[in-house]
C-alpha cells in the first residue's frame, strides 16, 4: 500500500493508504480529524471542505495520494489556543448553525471567501455557497455571519 | 470506487509512455468529473495518470495577440487572471461561472474539453474564440476537437497541452444554469473579431455547434434586435427532465440575444 505524507492543520501527518482513498477518509479514518463531514456521495453538498494550500476544495472529491506533500487545512485547525477562530465565534454568535451538520464545510468555504473577498456583498456571499448544502436551509443566518465576520475585519 | 495504479509523472513523455502502457489508463487533470464518476462505479479505470506534477501544463501566457492557456490552469486562475480579465473578460466572465469555488479551484480547462461534457462551458468559448488546442503530437482547431457526446479528436494517447485564444474586439457568454448543477441547460458564446461572428452553443445539443443563421444576421448587423424572429430548430437538441428540446431552442434564441447585448 502507498504512504501519503502532507502537512495537516500545520503538523507533518502520514499514513498507509489505498490509492482508491480519498482525503477525506484519510483525514477521518486515519488522522481521526472527524471535523470534516460527509453528507453525500456525488461531490454535492460541501460538507467535506477543507483547505489544500489555501484554496477550498471538497476532499470527497481528491484522492489521498494527491495531496501527497501539501499543506491541508481542516475545522479542527482553525481555533487557537481553545479560542475560536473569528468565523467561528461569528457562526455562533449569529445562530448560524441548526444542526451543524453542514457548518464545517460552511466555515471553511466561506474562510476561502473572505482570503479573497473581505467585504463580500450578501450576493457574493450567496453565490460562493453555491457548493454547500445547509438541510436545515439555514442560509439566512450563515450568510449574516459571513458578512459580520468580515465587517469585523476577522475572516 | 475500484482501486486503479496510480502515478504521477513528472514530464510529458513519461505520461504518454503510461498512458500507451497500461491497460485501460486515465489521465486524471482536476478529477471534478472522473473522481466522482469512479466513486460511483461508473468508470474504473486500470491505471489513473495524474498530470498534476507536470509543471509545463500550468499557466497562462499572454504572447500579444493570443492568449495561451495550459492545460493544467484551474478555472478558479483563469477567472482572477490579469491578462484574461484585460483581453478576453468574457472568458474570466465563464470561468467565474463554472459549478461552485471548490470546483473551480480544481478544475481544468484541459480536463474539461477532454471531457466534451455537452453542457460544459469551455467548449462554447474555444468554438467562439476560434481558439486552438495544442497536444503533445499536434495543433487542432476548436472547431473540429469536440466531435461528439463525450467525444473529441484526441487519440487514445493524445494529451491536451493548452488550448491557444486569438483576442476578439468583443465577446460574452450568457448561460442559463442548471439551479443545482450550476451546468448549462444552454449557454451561447458570441465573439466578434476581424474573422468575424461567431456563435456557439453549448447544452444544447450533444455537443458544442455553430449557429450560423444568428451569425449570418449578426456579420449584417451586430445587435440584438438582428436576432428577432430567428428560431433554432429543436430537432436533434436535449431533452431531458432540466428542459425539453423545444424550450432548449427557444433558450438559444433568448440567450444569444443577452450575449450580443453583453458584448464588451
Amino acid at each position: 500500500m502507498p504512504t501519503v505524507s502532507m502537512t495537516v492543520n500545520g503538523k507533518p501527518a502520514a499514513g498507509q493508504v489505498e490509492n482508491r482513498t480519498l482525503l477525506v477518509e484519510f483525514l477521518r479514518q486515519e488522522l481521526g480529524l472527524t471535523g470534516t463531514h460527509v453528507g453525500c456521495d456525488t461531490s454535492q453538498c460541501g460538507a467535506c471542505v477543507v483547505h489544500l494550500d489555501g484554496a477550498s476544495v471538497k476532499a470527497c472529491s481528491l484522492l489521498a495520494v494527491q495531496a501527497e506533500g501539501r499543506a491541508v487545512t481542516t475545522i479542527e485547525g482553525l481555533a487557537k489556543d481553545g479560542e475560536l477562530h473569528p468565523l467561528q465565534a461569528a457562526f455562533k454568535e449569529h445562530h448560524a448553525l441548526q444542526c451543524g451538520f453542514c457548518t464545517p464545510g460552511m466555515v471553511m468555504s466561506a474562510l476561502d471567501l473572505l482570503q479573497c473577498k473581505s467585504d463580500p456583498s450578501e450576493q457574493q456571499v450567496r453565490e460562493w455557497l453555491e457548493g454547500n448544502l445547509c438541510r436545515c436551509t439555514g442560509y439566512h443566518n450563515i450568510v449574516k455571519a459571513i458578512q459580520a465576520a468580515a465587517q469585523d475585519g476577522r475572516g | 470506487m475500484y482501486d486503479f495504479n496510480y502515478h504521477r509523472p513528472e514530464n510529458l513523455g513519461d505520461a504518454a509512455r503510461k498512458l500507451a502502457a497500461a491497460a485501460d489508463a486515465k489521465l486524471v487533470a482536476g478529477g471534478m468529473t472522473l473522481i466522482p464518476t469512479m466513486k460511483q462505479r461508473l468508470a474504473s479505470p486500470s491505471d489513473l495518470i495524474d498530470l498534476a506534477g507536470i509543471a509545463d501544463l500550468k499557466g497562462i501566457s499572454d504572447n500579444g495577440d493570443f492568449i495561451v492557456v495550459g492545460a493544467m490552469t484551474t478555472h478558479a486562475t483563469v477567472a482572477a487572471d490579469t491578462a484574461v480579465k484585460a483581453k478576453i473578460p468574457a472568458l474570466a466572465d465563464l470561468a467565474e461561472g463554472i459549478g461552485d469555488p471548490q470546483v473551480r479551484n480544481r478544475g481544468t480547462l484541459g480536463g474539461s474539453i477532454a471531457n466534451s461534457d455537452p453542457a460544459a462551458d469551455y467548449p462554447a468559448a474555444l468554438v467562439a474564440l476560434g481558439a486552438t488546442v495544442r497536444t503533445d503530437k499536434r495543433e487542432i482547431a476548436a472547431e473540429d476537437f469536440f466531435t461528439g457526446l463525450f467525444e473529441t479528436a484526441l487519440e487514445e494517447t493524445e494529451i491536451v497541452t493548452a488550448v491557444v485564444f486569438p483576442l476578439p474586439e468583443a465577446a460574452a457568454y450568457v448561460k442559463f444554469p442548471s439551479p443545482a448543477s450550476r451546468y448549462a441547460i444552454v449557454g451561447v458564446f458570441v465573439s466578434r473579431s476581424p474573422a468575424g461572428v461567431r456563435v456557439a452553443v453549448t447544452g444544447a445539443g450533444p455537443s458544442v455547434f455553430r449557429a450560423r443563421e444568428m451569425e449570418q444576421a449578426l456579420a449584417g448587423n451586430f445587435s440584438a434586435e438582428a436576432l428577432k424572429g430567428l428560431t433554432l430548430s429543436a430537432e436533434d437538441l436535449n431533452a431531458d427532465i432540466h428542459a425539453s428540446a423545444e424550450y432548449r431552442a427557444h433558450l438559444v434564441a433568448v440567450m444569444a440575444e443577452r450575449a450580443v447585448a453583453a458584448c464588451r
